[in-house]
């Protein structure tokens, strides 16, 4: 049987641009592997998925040099209709990828386009919804669902026809850690039983390694690894610490190999020696646990402790304060139910809890875009920045978005005459924040999913962002799928749960403890840390009780 | 504007049927220059979108048009010399000349005017009620491509919808004034390449291009719904043809508006009107 993939010599360069985003690409991937594609934002993850989906260079156009067979077809000689019928792909936005009215006929599509019978199709559907776990959203319009169902509906709609590769860009974004690990599990389901070659670019590499038969990595279009999960780790320690996992990075740190592919595997090791004592106190709960910090943690204002109920900064009045606020639909439920939160000004409080919990629900009558059907909002002018930089942004050039000092305040002035579209993520972002916070200094700094999509070295900028306007007053309020940055960033986690705070409580209590909503750090640990550097402190200061 | 499945008889009946009748409903009102007929329409298009349970889309839409229906009303008196009776002079304006507004003229823009109302009407009733799903596969043995790009065009439209929502919602986040509305429209349309270039990305990956006719089976059986608007479509067309041959709504615009009022006039709009709506009776089978 021929490889599910093969790359040779692949280099490929966009329409007007300068460099390429693919150099020299030589790749083979055997059936039923289950690869996973690493790299910064920009390294060529989803210009390679494009690639092999035939996209590139049949629908973008560029220049493209060597050869590529995906499922066995050459994608010089056949055009992306023809290699979906034998890879199915998945891309970052879910809005744009659900085509059809309603969930079954989305499903059908692929199938029908193909020109299967209606029994065949209908067959397709039923055991491409029960084994993604749709079923009961097979006759809901696509209009209707949220971020997280669209994208489990796209993803049925690229395996529906049980491709011999799959595709897939970065398709637990918009998923919760529960959601999230749900999808990488019938993944794996999918690659173990139908046999289905996948291949899955991600930047939350410590979600799916252990599932991985292999890592690729890719830099500036080049691959600059490619190993199994373990030679991965070993070679991003030396060559790109950004790439580690966490639980890497805490064995690294503490002197300790081989670098741990999964949580499993880092208990393992640890059993083998002293395991770090379970230390409730070991972290101070009004600071961040550190890690992805840049510096110290100026600011943080002190607050009382407790998992449940209303918690106040002390002194003076809230930056923001929710009393009993509901927010129900006209007709529909409700997503608020008597939410109680006060945040003192310069804490930086994060909100998580699973889709549909109501953390964007919340941050969005915080900042008065939602009117609360009950209760009182009280507080300074809320900055919020909403999960899509790049709607911030309406005109042609950056340097009309911002007065001159505001944008070289954002270090964005050799940016001014570029368009907003054509920044990176990372710039879209600190463009936008620096629109939301032009003006009237906030009372309170709000960010819906900022870290979504985004790479280490971005979420290292971001944290140091969000510390400096802590530092000068504002209240920064993160909602977040993100553990590790939350860990980061916040002194303060509200763990939403049916529309209304679960816990409340320092971040190092709220993380240390849980089960989805945990660092990895803190799974391995047994929650004695957060993060890598406080965890390899721990470690080091075991061996060297030991 | 995008389809949701109601318990209606419209919603109820096979896409192509619901299509037809929507279309026959648009061009009998194509067909007929009397206002009358033409205000007996745009009654039975709303009641009609009422019985469908849409009938807040379909006004909504109706109310985003009529802006548009009162500008073709003023431009018409201003664009056409034709009628007797001037109502106002307006001076001479450099290569137009004399700009004379004649009550014809103006009376016959309130007509164009009531008939784009009736027309945009029937084709947001067509959105609402008539599954872009179903079209499409119902017209795939006829013409694939142009069907799906059609039905595609309608998916577009809730995805630049909820991009102009949060593009407004953004703005809501700012301090100071939010940008005007035409800034945020403005981006939204000029975004709206990228979003159909992702769209059309999508449809490359799902097979679009390379989509073979399915094997030819057995269809599923006619409904009543499906016989009562083939029905309903066909008696529409038969009447309209009728009343054509028979000379009945006869209507003049110029030199001088006449647009007689009579019992025959009065029978058609209830023809018409009745033949429309009986469908909508019979409330059986209605659910999915």
């Amino acid at each position: 049987m021929s490889a599910a993939l093969r790359l040779e010599d692949v280099t490929y360069r966009y329409p007007g641009a300068v460099a390429p985003a693919l150099r020299g690409i030589d790749l083979e991937v055997a059936p039923g592997e289950f690869v996973v594609l690493a790299g910064g934002t920009g390294s060529g993850k989803s210009t390679l998925l494009r690639a092999a989906a035939g996209l590139v260079p049949h629908f973008h156009g560029g220049e493209f040099g060597g050869r590529l067979e995906a499922g066995g077809l050459d994608t010089r000689t056949h055009d992306p209709a023809a290699i979906a019928a034998v890879a199915g792909t998945l891309f970052q936005d879910p809005e744009t990828q659900v085509v059809m009215g309603t969930v079954r006929a989305e499903l059908a599509f692929p199938l029908e386009n193909r020109g299967l019978g209606s029994a065949a199709v209908a067959r397709g559907v039923e055991e491409a919804a029960l084994a993604l776990g749709i079923a009961a959203l097979l006759d809901r319009s696509t209009h209707e669902l949220s971020g997280g169902e669209l994208q489990r509906v796209a993803l049925g709609a690229a395996l529906v026809g049980r491709p011999r590769v799959a595709l897939l860009d970065e398709p637990t974004s918009q998923l919760d850690p529960v959601a999230g690990d749900e999808l990488l599990g019938v993944l794996r389901r999918l690659n173990e039983e139908w046999g289905t070659a996948v291949i899955l670019a991600e930047h939350r590499l410590e979600r799916c390694l252990s599932a991985a038969d292999r890592v690729v990595a890719l830099r500036e279009g080049a691959i600059a690894c490619d190993a199994d999960p373990r030679g991965f780790l070993v070679w991003a320690g030396d060559h790109a610490p950004e790439l580690q996992t966490p639980g890497a990075r805490l064995f690294a740190l503490a002197g300790r190999t081989p670098p741990p592919v999964s949580v499993k595997d880092a208990r393992r090791a640890l059993a083998a020696g002293d395991e770090p004592r379970a230390v409730a106190g070991g972290l101070d709960p009004r600071k961040p646990a550190g890690g992805l910090e840049p510096g110290g943690e100026p600011g943080d204002a002190p607050a009382k402790r407790g998992l449940f109920g209303r918690r106040r900064g002390e002194g003076a009045a809230p930056a923001l304060a929710l009393s009993s606020v509901w927010f129900e639909h006209k007709g529909g439920a409700a997503v608020l139910r008597g939410v109680d939160l006060d945040v003192a000004a310069g804490e930086r409080v994060a909100l998580m809890g699973r889709n549909g919990a109501g953390k964007s629900t919340l941050l969005r009558v915080a900042a008065g875009l939602l009117a609360p059907t009950r209760g009182k909002v009280r507080g300074g002018r809320v900055a919020l920045l909403l999960q899509n930089p790049g709607d911030y942004t309406l005109r042609d050039r950056v340097g009309d978005e911002l007065p001159p000092e505001s944008l070289a305040a954002a270090g964005l002035s050799h940016l001014a005459d570029r368009h907003p579209r054509d920044l990176s993520g990372g710039e879209r972002q600190r463009l936008a924040l620096a629109i939301v916070l032009n003006g009237e200094r906030p009372a309170v700094v709000a960010l819906d999913e900022p870290t979504r999509g985004m790479d280490r070295a971005h979420k290292v900028a971001l944290v140091a962002l969000l510390a400096r306007l802590a530092h000068d007053g504002s209240a920064v309020v993160v909602a977040t799928h993100d553990a590790e940055f939350v860990a980061a960033v916040a002194t303060r986690t509200v763990l939403l749960g049916d529309g209304r705070p679960v816990a409340d409580a320092p971040t190092s209590e709220v993380l240390a403890g849980g089960w989805y909503f945990a660092t990895q750090t803190a799974r391995i640990l047994g929650g004695a840390a957060l993060l890598p550097e406080d965890g390899a402190a721990l470690l080091r200061q075991e061996a060297v009780v030991a | 504007m995008t389809y949701a499945r109601r318990a209606s008889p419209l919603h109820a009946t096979r896409a192509a049927v619901a299509s037809a009748w929507c279309i026959v409903l648009a061009i009998v009102a194509l067909s007929f220059d009397h206002p009358l007929v033409l205000g007996a329409l745009l009654a039975t298009v709303v009641a009609a979108a009422g019985a469908a349970r849409v009938g807040r889309r379909v006004a909504v839409s109706l109310l985003v048009a009529l802006p548009f229906a009162v500008l073709i009303g003023l431009v018409n008196p201003l664009v056409v010399r034709e009628g007797l009776t001037v109502i106002a002079r307006l001076g001479t304006v450099p290569v137009f000349g004399a700009l004379d507004v004649t009550a014809e003229a103006t009376a016959y823009g309130g007509v164009l005017a009531l008939r784009a109302l009736v027309i945009i009407g029937c084709f947001a009733l067509h959105s609402a009620a008539v599954d872009p799903d179903d079209l499409l596969r119902a017209f795939r043995r006829v013409s694939f491509r142009s069907a799906l790009t059609a039905a595609l065009a309608t998916r577009l439209v809730p995805v630049l919808a909820r991009d102009a929502r949060r593009l407004h919602d953004a703005q809501r986040c700012l301090a100071g004034e939010p940008a005007p509305r035409r800034a945020v429209f403005r981006a939204v349309a000029s975004g709206a390449l990228d979003r159909a270039v992702d769209v059309a990305a999508t449809l490359e990956v799902r097979g679009y291009g390379a989509a073979r006719r399915p094997p030819r089976e057995g269809g599923r059986p006619w409904s009543r719904h499906d016989l009562a608007f083939a029905a309903s479509a066909a008696a529409l067309a038969l009447i309209a043809v009728a009343a054509h041959a028979g000379d009945a709504a006869a209507f003049e615009a110029y030199p001088s508006f006449a647009a007689p009022v009579g019992a025959g006039e009065l029978a058609l709009c209830a023809a018409l009107a009745a033949c429309a709506l009986l469908p909508f009776a019979d409330r059986r089978g209605i659910g999915r």
